[in-house]
């Protein structure tokens, strides 16, 4: 991208640096969304590659290719690497482009923190994949770190990925102060709350979430460095603790974390919903006010994924209830969405696909959650490979078809060109079947009792596995053309005019394509 | 102070506040289980006085004691079961002996279940309150006192007093260095 936008920089007095220093020093908000942008992109092809090398392991029954040992950590590292290193990046990334130019802001409201928040990152993932080549290898107790695990039974390097936590914790944290502060403080005059667009209200949201629990993760990660190292006894029941306490800790930071990774991804579908449909969004108001009721729920249904610790009957239906009624404003978001497109005049842009296929594929990862959500069946699916497909269903089609949709959406915006149409269809299709491939069949294995977590199983589930490979092959691939499309686009394609989609609506459709590296050094006027 | 500045401030300061909340979450789910008996923690030593008048029931309670992973010691009740009466005081008496030629330290964590009777099962005196020390082949002999509260539900028939030997040698002499 920087191509591209060097060809523009002398319209100003000070265009950005040349070469390497250009983008260690920036404090662009454009730069170093770019930066969070391919830095996750990056991190999105090394936890894919992961998790290929796990599905060739369970391509057929039986030990096939890498040592149980070496599975655990793949396993641990593909989830850590996509929550924390693609999909949270991605979408700081495109916070750092979008909102201010979305409020008419000329920067983000802390560049130089903006320059800290992103260049730490690289040194968390530098330390966290450095102690694979270290003896005792990588973290290999799951994402979620549950001690004894993570602390009693620790491979060495555990402390390395304590610090790597706290790292990407505090990047997170710095990203969120600046997000929320460039909002409230920096819009334009005459954009109040109610007329923000809804990513910029999804991410005030978020932001608000992170700084709340990220936090805990790091008080988390603090515990289990004490009782690793300095004889304290927070998870250790010999000394008076308790290991369940860690799931209560981590789970009153995981559950808001997971709506961390799926509230802008409605923002961002909310607008290109809207555009493609070429009306305005069905019930703005009641979208916000849907964003904020998930939010606050959150906070408040965390042992839903713990159901089976061994919880006081009136526990296990508290959160049951309050779990459930998250499917309350989800649903008022899911129906607002559908109320659009209603009688809308509709075209199916690359964009669009995407978010259609979300709003599709993300309902039925919120309905196999209502499913685990009901106590006494969660005893039956837990830790099984229901629990993997729903979490996939959100997290794939959901989370990461949202900013796919978000990227081709703003591509033009960026680079100045048009994506290959053809090419990204092309991508959608490939996307949208090999990923229902990969995660449906999943619910099937869960069901019929498959565990997760395991580099072996049982005879009766391997042509499901084989198809399941299959599927995860297919995709891993497919998303090496949608590499190849954003390299496409920033050197060649049709000129994109500054509106970029026909009757797009905001204020980041009003500047020139490709963006101008300053924008809104005079706030626009917004009535 | 400028407006973000002030934001700014906030901000931190919420930071601050969620790590500490995060280590406040240590005591409060410590009080919590307390109170509702979750996870079978019981409290520390009572002494609890009742009307002369209660009504005593018959309620059995099961003794059962394991060594934690790699814990040497052998470890073990007097008594599997007894048939005992609400309000009445007990005790029972439990053996350590340590059959490996060096000291250790060892710490006995009790729990009780089912879970809503755990806060009914007092404990007036018990080995578990401190560690255990033990010379190479010493043998120890600790009771346990307690008496059940009459005010046990009576859809709680049974209850199960269990504890796990924990091997606490190298984590006590990480303290007593650091001390």
């Amino acid at each position: 991208m920087s191509a591209v936008i060097d060809s523009h920089s002398d319209d100003h007095h000070h265009g950005p640096a040349k070469g390497i220093t250009r983008w260690l020093y920036t404090t662009n908000h454009k730069d170093i969304g770019t930066l969070y942008l391919w830095f996750s992109f990056l991190m999105l092809f090394l936890g894919g590659a992961m998790a290929m090398v796990i599905r060739a392991e369970l391509f057929e029954p039986g030990s096939q290719i890498v040592s149980p040992e070496f599975y655990n950590q793949m396993l641990t590292n593909h989830g850590l690497i996509m929550v924390f290193g693609a999909v949270m990046p991605a979408f700081v990334g495109l916070a750092n482009w979008i909102i201010p130019m979305q409020i008419g802001a000329p920067d983000m409201a802390l560049p130089r923190m903006n320059n800290l928040s992103f260049w730490i990152l690289p040194v968390a993932f530098g330390i966290l994949i450095s102690t694979f080549f270290m003896e005792g290898g990588g973290p290999n107790f799951g994402w979620t770190f549950y001690a004894p695990l993570s602390t009693t039974y620790a491979p060495p390097t555990v402390t390395f990925f304590i610090f790597a936590v706290h790292i990407m914790g505090a990047s997170s944290i710095m990203g969120s102060i600046n997000i929320i502060t460039t909002i409230l403080n920096m819009r334009a005059p005459g954009m109040t709350f109610m007329k923000m667009p809804l990513f910029t209200w999804t991410w005030l949201i978020t932001a608000y979430l992170l700084i709340a629990v990220m936090p805990v993760l790091a008080g988390a990660v603090t515990m289990m460095l004490m009782d690793i190292h300095f004889g304290t006894s927070f998870f250790n029941a010999a000394g008076g603790g308790d290991p369940v306490l860690f799931q209560h800790i981590f789970w009153f930071f995981g559950h808001p974390e997971v709506y961390i990774m799926i509230l802008p991804a409605f923002g961002i579908v909310s607008h290109i919903i809207e555009t493609f449909s070429r009306k305005p969004i069905f019930g703005y108001t009641s979208m916000v006010y849907a964003i904020a009721s998930i939010a606050i729920l959150s906070f408040i249904v965390w042992a839903h994924h713990m159901f089976t610790v061994g919880m006081p009957i009136a526990g296990e239906l508290f959160f049951m209830y309050t779990t459930m009624l998250i499917a309350i404003p989800t649903g008022v978001k899911v129906f607002n969405w559908l109320s659009t497109m209603f009688k809308g005049s509709i075209s199916f842009e690359t964009p669009m696909l995407f978010s259609i296929a979300f709003v599709a594929l993300f309902t039925i990862g919120g309905l196999s959650g209502l499913m685990l959500a009901i106590a006494p069946a969660d005893f039956q699916y837990h830790d099984t490979y229901f629990v993997v497909a729903h979490f996939h269903y959100v997290l794939v089609p959901g989370a990461i078809f949202g900013i796919i949709a978000g990227v081709y959406y703003w591509l033009p915006k960026w680079t100045g060109n048009m994506y290959d149409e053809v090419l990204g269809k092309t991508h959608f299709w490939m996307s949208f079947i090999s990923v229902n491939i990969t995660f449906f069949p999943m619910h099937f294995v869960g069901l019929a009792g498959m565990p997760r977590r395991i580099p072996d199983y049982a005879l009766q589930f391997a042509d499901f596995n084989m198809v399941i490979s299959i599927g995860a092959f297919i995709f891993g691939l497919t998303q090496l053309l949608f590499l190849f499309i954003i390299l496409k686009s920033i050197f060649a394609g049709k000129q994109a005019t500054s509106e970029v989609w026909e009757g797009a609506k905001g204020l980041e459709w009003t500047v020139a394509s490709p963006a101008p590296y300053h924008t809104f050094e005079t706030p626009p006027e917004v009535k | 102070m400028k407006a973000a500045t002030k934001t700014n401030l906030k901000l931190v300061s919420l930071v601050l506040g969620m790590f500490c909340f995060g280590f406040a979450l240590v005591p409060i789910y410590d009080v919590f289980c307390e109170i509702t008996g979750l996870n079978g923690k019981v409290s520390g030593p009572t002494i609890t006085q009742y009307d002369e008048n209660f009504d005593s029931r018959e309620i059995k309670i099961l003794f059962v004691t394991k060594n934690n992973e790699n814990m040497a010691w052998n470890f073990t009740s007097e008594k599997r079961t007894i048939d005992a009466e609400t309000g009445t005081a007990y005790t029972v008496d439990y053996t350590f002996e340590n059959p490996t030629d060096y000291p250790m330290v060892a710490q006995a964590i009790p729990s009780v279940s089912p879970g809503k009777g755990a806060q009914y099962f007092h404990k007036t005196e018990c080995f578990c309150f401190e560690e255990q020390l033990l010379q190479p082949g010493e043998k120890l002999t600790m009771p346990v006192r307690f008496i059940i509260d009459p005010d046990l539900p009576d859809d709680v028939p049974v209850l199960t007093l269990g504890y796990t030997l924990f091997d606490i040698t190298e984590s006590h002499i990480k303290l007593q260095a650091s001390n």
